[in-house]
């Protein structure tokens, strides 16, 4: 879990919003740090160092996606955007920002605070493991082995390269965009149907069950996480 | 005399009362008159303004030339000068009235002198008065002085008096309207001792101007005439004033008189003889010309067009009539007037052609006239009448190629017969040949035709007529018959060939109709101002050859500061101002016009019945041509008619939807506070217990539950209405992806996991479906709405089947449920915003479906809901789609 010394920025100006996350974030374990707006909250990250920021895109003084790219210019560590808007758009362009992951509001906690745990992790391991695995899944990154319940998976190098991508950054929303253009190559970030019938591929060879799909998760007109 | 004779008509009344009003707005126009320089106008002038200045009146000086007269200069030190703008001409630098300076001040009176002044190239209007006219618009009295050689209808009699030719002329009307006119008189005597003392000009330019023009015959011949000009006005004001208090007397007659012009030069001359002649019988003057057949030349359609613009200047309603019997068109067009008297020019005759020709038509004007009375006003003998009577003689402008045609015909025809004459005989080949000449006739011009004509009796009597082979005739019976073919050949010809030219001009004229018929009708299907503005600008560049701009009112009731479609036309500010001002004061203005034709295109204000609406610009090449002007006058009108129709339809559409926005808020408050309240009560009651009282642990969790859940359909709620605002707003653009509908199904079925648990759920989708391209985030949406509506309405247990396909370009989407189906009225109204089906289950906002259908049209498909065959609802979606090749 986490130490004592984990704080979280919390930059939303709905005292409610702030209020709840305050009791439940404490809950669980982490120091809160809360800022009302904008300016406000890019000085306090640069105070209090914070592990994460949670950051809402409507902000009364300046708009979320500038304080995001304010943010990023020195500050290293995950951003969760929280954002009334479902407009995927806004959420797409925070990612490409340099956000790690976003939840729209109305939330709900659990899956708030998972989001939280990962962010974190994600940015504290070196993930330089040679074998990563999930359950019966185990993907083997140096040698380009996949197996399932050990039998060997075969795939496709492409099949390989996307599973690889998504797997490292478990529990992250990756962009279409962004897939295409690690797996693909920047020629191709508008070529979505390669990655619809690969990843459809892709599920049939490694789920369980691919119309439930556990892995590899679709975010609607975003992108897809691996894991939850 | 006729009784009612001795009462004011009302509508005269009516229109002399409105004049009032109209002039109680205006500034005042007070006009100091003077029979010619030197008499002391601008002293005059300069005199009133100071007891006007005394009285309190605040008094500018906009413009005054004081010639360098002391006492002039001395009486105008007191005022506050608006400084002159300068403008640069060419090289030199001049000096004119500041307009605009003027209307910002805004005083209560300004002197402005020399009021028929030509203005420099490159100002706002070409002439002072129409400056004049814009400062008394805006409210501002004006003082100003005129000579009498300045007004246009007396121009020409000065020039014949004094034999200098005046340029800087006063159209009639804006002397006659003008509030008050001060006659500033002098004698001859005084006037030549002022000059004499220097007074008005130096000495050496004195002496030039007493033996040019300062002749005491010339002075008094010109301060008669001045004199009488107060003196009618004076006349017809007592005449307003007796009518307007009701006052019996002697009305003048009701004379109405019609001018009738030509496309002559001396019609000039006849336009202000009459002018004068109507002024002396206090009666209207309107004028008329005929088109005939007659084909004008570029100098008589010049001459045309100069006579109807002085018309209008002199203030005369001019009419142009189409008709080829110039006597019937102009009685018929007397009648309808009631015109009373009749003007015609007496042409000088030249010939005894033309003899006959015009002695015909006075002839017959004053037998068709019956009690109407003809005047016949003489040529006179002008300064420079350069006039020349052109009788409608057949032209012989043809090309050689006609001529050579003609004569080839002839010729040919000829030869041939010359073989069989044996078996015809002589006399029947005159016939072939008339036969001919006719034929030519309707291809050929006049000229060729008099060939053939010529050629063909000479070939006849040289060829035919016996004996042969000499240009001898022996039978006076073959005599007579030559004169006669050779009459009828000429006949033939130039009757045909007028009756073509009748025809050209009247095929021109139908064309212009059909054009106006087209343009009414093409408007008439279309609906939107950027369609309708699309076809004017194509069809004034069919019809007219040019290129166009249209500039619309705004919302605030400007004029909007862009061009309201595509145009190739450029538009600078300066072009801006115009078009402003064109608005403004619903005149047209640019080039080839008396305001600011500095300007690159002319610029027409568009009409509506009730304001202007907005302005077109032309880029014109060259002034439009008499037969042009009046198809545009008909043209225009019906554009700017269906552009206020327009304007009018967003109106009443936005007071409709208005109307149904309110409709639209009542029903959600009605839905939405129900909607609202339910969960907002469930969770305030559960929070409150919780925070109260110490329950049970499984009483808590379920407290808990019903917060989650009331929370879950408050969202849903939101939902819906942003999506609702979403669709009404008109803000959906799908984002159309490839998708992969296992992917989608599987993504709603998941978040729909809870509801879907009691239902079996049948999903027909191939493996080998192709990608489709569509919006996954809108579809997720449709397919979650249907699935949760089949949840609402079917048994637990029952089967829901969800169906996908595609079937050539279109992607076809079935959800089938056994549930309640449809009544006939929710198959009417099942997807219209809160509608809820008469079987409903309570809960639910009626937006769900409405929602779904939304979605879907903004895909381009269409969705219909109809009754299964053995109970149950059936929605089918109907997509257009593109499928990748890509498997």
């Amino acid at each position: 879990m986490s130490s004592e010394n984990e704080t979280i920025l919390i930059i939303d100006d709905e005292v409610q919003i702030r209020r709840l996350l305050e009791i439940t974030l404490s809950a669980n374990g982490y120091k809160i740090s809360e800022a009302s707006t904008g300016k406000n909250g890019i000085a306090k990250a640069a105070v209090t160092h914070p592990v994460l920021i949670i950051l809402d895109l409507g902000l009364p003084d300046m708009d979320g996606q500038e304080v995001l790219k304010k943010l990023r210019e020195w500050y290293q560590k995950p951003i969760l955007i929280l954002s009334v808007r479902n407009f995927e758009e806004d959420i797409v362009k925070a990612l490409d920002r340099g956000a790690n992951d976003y939840l729209t509001k109305p939330f709900r906690t659990g899956e708030l605070l998972a989001r939280i745990r990962v962010a974190i992790r994600q940015s504290n391991s070196s993930s330089d493991k040679p074998i990563l695995s999930f359950g019966s899944l185990s993907i083997d990154l140096v040698n380009h082995i996949v197996r399932r319940n050990d039998e060997i998976v075969k795939l496709t190098s492409t099949e390989f390269s996307l599973l690889a991508l998504l797997a490292k950054n478990e529990g992250r929303v990756l962009t279409h965009q962004f897939i295409l253009k690690e797996v693909w190559g920047m020629g191709y970030i508008e070529q979505t149907q390669y990655l619809r019938v690969f990843m459809a591929q892709l599920r049939k060879k490694i789920e369980e069950n691919p119309a439930k799909p556990q892995l590899l998760n679709t975010e609607s007109g975003i992108g897809y996480r691996f894991g939850h | 005399m006729d009784f009612t004779d001795h009462r004011p008509n009302p509508d005269e009344l009516l229109a002399s009362i409105k004049e009032k009003d109209e002039k109680e707005k205006r500034g005042k126009l007070k006009i100091f008159f003077g029979m010619c320089a030197g008499v002391g106008k601008t002293y005059s002038m300069l005199e009133a303004a100071q007891i006007e200045k005394k009285k309190g009146a605040d008094v500018v000086i906009g413009y005054v030339e004081t010639h360098r007269r002391k006492e002039t200069e001395a009486l105008a030190d007191g005022f506050e000068l608006i400084p002159r703008r300068k403008y640069k001409y060419r090289t030199a630098t001049l000096e004119e009235m500041d307009l605009d300076a003027i209307i910002a001040r805004r005083p209560q009176i300004v002197l402005v002198d020399e009021l028929a002044h030509t203005n420099v190239p490159g100002s706002r209007h070409s002439k002072r008065y129409l400056d004049v006219q814009e400062i008394l618009d805006n409210g501002i009295h004006v003082f100003t002085t005129v000579n009498v050689q300045h007004l246009e209808s007396r121009s020409e009699i000065v020039a014949q008096i004094t034999g200098i030719i005046v340029r800087e002329t006063l159209p009639d009307d804006v002397f006659e309207t003008a509030d008050d006119v001060e006659l500033v008189d002098l004698t001859p005597d005084e006037l030549l001792q002022r000059l004499g003392e220097g007074k008005v000009y130096t000495p050496e330019r004195s002496r030039e101007a007493v033996m040019n023009f300062f002749r005491k015959g010339n002075i008094t011949a010109l301060r008669e005439m001045a004199l009488r000009i107060v003196a009618d006005r004076v006349d017809k004001q007592l005449h307003d004033y007796m009518q307007l208090k009701r006052i019996k007397g002697p009305w003048k007659s009701g004379v109405r008189l019609l001018v009738a012009v030509s496309y002559t030069r001396q019609s000039n001359k006849l336009l202000r003889w009459a002018k004068n002649l109507a002024d002396t019988m206090g009666g209207t003057l309107q004028a008329i010309y005929v088109e005939t057949s007659h084909d004008l030349t570029n100098s008589e359609r010049e001459n045309l067009d100069k006579n109807i613009s002085l018309a209008k200047q002199l203030g005369i309603q001019f009419r142009i009539i189409t008709h080829a019997d110039k006597v019937k068109a102009i009685v018929d067009f007397a009648r309808k007037e009631n015109i009373t008297h009749i003007v015609v020019g007496k042409p000088k005759v030249r010939n005894l052609f033309t003899l006959f020709r015009l002695g015909n038509f006075i002839n017959r004007l004053v037998r068709f006239s019956g009690d109407i009375d003809v005047y016949i006003l003489g040529s006179g003998s002008g300064i420079d009448d350069k006039y020349k009577y052109r009788a409608s003689l057949p032209s012989f402008t043809s090309s050689l190629n006609q001529y050579l045609t003609s004569a080839l015909t002839v010729v040919i025809t000829a030869a041939v017969f010359f073989f069989i004459k044996e078996f015809v005989g002589y006399q029947v080949v005159s016939f072939m040949l008339l036969f001919v000449v006719s034929i030519l006739a309707f291809f050929l011009g006049t000229g060729p035709i008099l060939l053939a004509a010529t050629l063909s009796s000479l070939s006849w009597d040289y060829m035919f007529i016996p004996p042969a082979y000499t240009l001898h005739i022996e039978r006076p019976e073959d005599m007579l018959m030559l004169a006669m073919f050779f009459i009828i050949a000429l006949l033939n010809g130039v009757l045909t060939s007028r009756v073509k030219r009748q025809e050209t001009k009247i095929r021109i004229r139908e064309e212009r109709t059909h054009a106006l018929y087209n343009l009414a009708k093409e408007l008439s299907v279309t609906s939107g101002i950027d369609d309708v503005l699309d076809v004017a600008v194509k069809d004034i560049r069919k019809y007219f050859t040019l290129e166009s701009a249209f500039f619309l009112k705004g919302e605030s009731g400007k004029l909007e500061s862009k061009v309201c479609h595509e145009s190739k036309l450029q538009f600078s500010d300066n072009e801006w101002s115009i078009a402003e001002w064109t608005f403004k004061h619903s005149t047209r203005a640019g080039k080839f016009t008396d305001t600011l034709p500095s300007g690159q295109y002319t610029f027409y204000p568009l009409t509506g019945n009730t304001e202007n609406i907005g302005v077109v610009a032309l880029e014109h090449k060259r002034v439009f041509t008499q037969g042009e002007e009046q198809f545009w006058e008909g043209f225009l009108p019906q554009i700017s008619g269906k552009i206020e129709r327009e304007f009018l339809r967003a109106e009443a559409r936005n007071a409709f939807v208005l109307s149904e926005s309110e409709k639209l808020y009542k029903t959600l408050f009605n839905s939405i506070s129900h909607e609202l309240r339910i969960p907002v009560a469930t969770i305030m009651g559960a929070s409150d217990a919780l925070l109260a009282d110490d329950y049970q642990p499984e009483t808590r969790n379920a407290l808990y539950r019903e917060i989650g859940i009331a929370s879950v359909r408050l969202n849903r709620l939101i939902e819906n209405l942003l999506n609702m605002s979403r669709l009404d707003s008109g803000r959906i653009s799908p984002h159309f992806d490839w998708c992969d509908l296992h992917d989608l199904v599987n993504k709603v079925t998941q978040t729909l996991a809870a509801e879907l648990k009691p239902f079996n759920l049948h999903v027909v989708l191939a493996d080998e479906m192709p990608l489709v391209k569509i919006d996954f985030g809108l579809m997720e949406q449709v397919l979650h709405n249907l699935l949760l509506n089949a949840t609402q309405h079917a048994p637990e247990g029952s089967s829901i089947r969800l169906k996908f396909f595609y079937d050539e370009g279109w992607l076809m989407i079935q959800l089938m449920d056994r549930g309640t189906g449809f009544t006939a009225n929710d198959l009417n109204m099942v997807f219209n915003k809160f509608y809820r089906g008469e079987s409903a289950v309570s809960g639910g906002t009626g937006l769900g479906l409405s929602i779904v259908k939304g979605f879907v049209e903004a895909h381009n498909g269409a969705i219909i809901a109809e009754n299964r065959n053995n109970g149950g609802a059936k929605f089918t979606i109907k997509i257009p789609t593109e499928i990748s090749n890509i498997y």
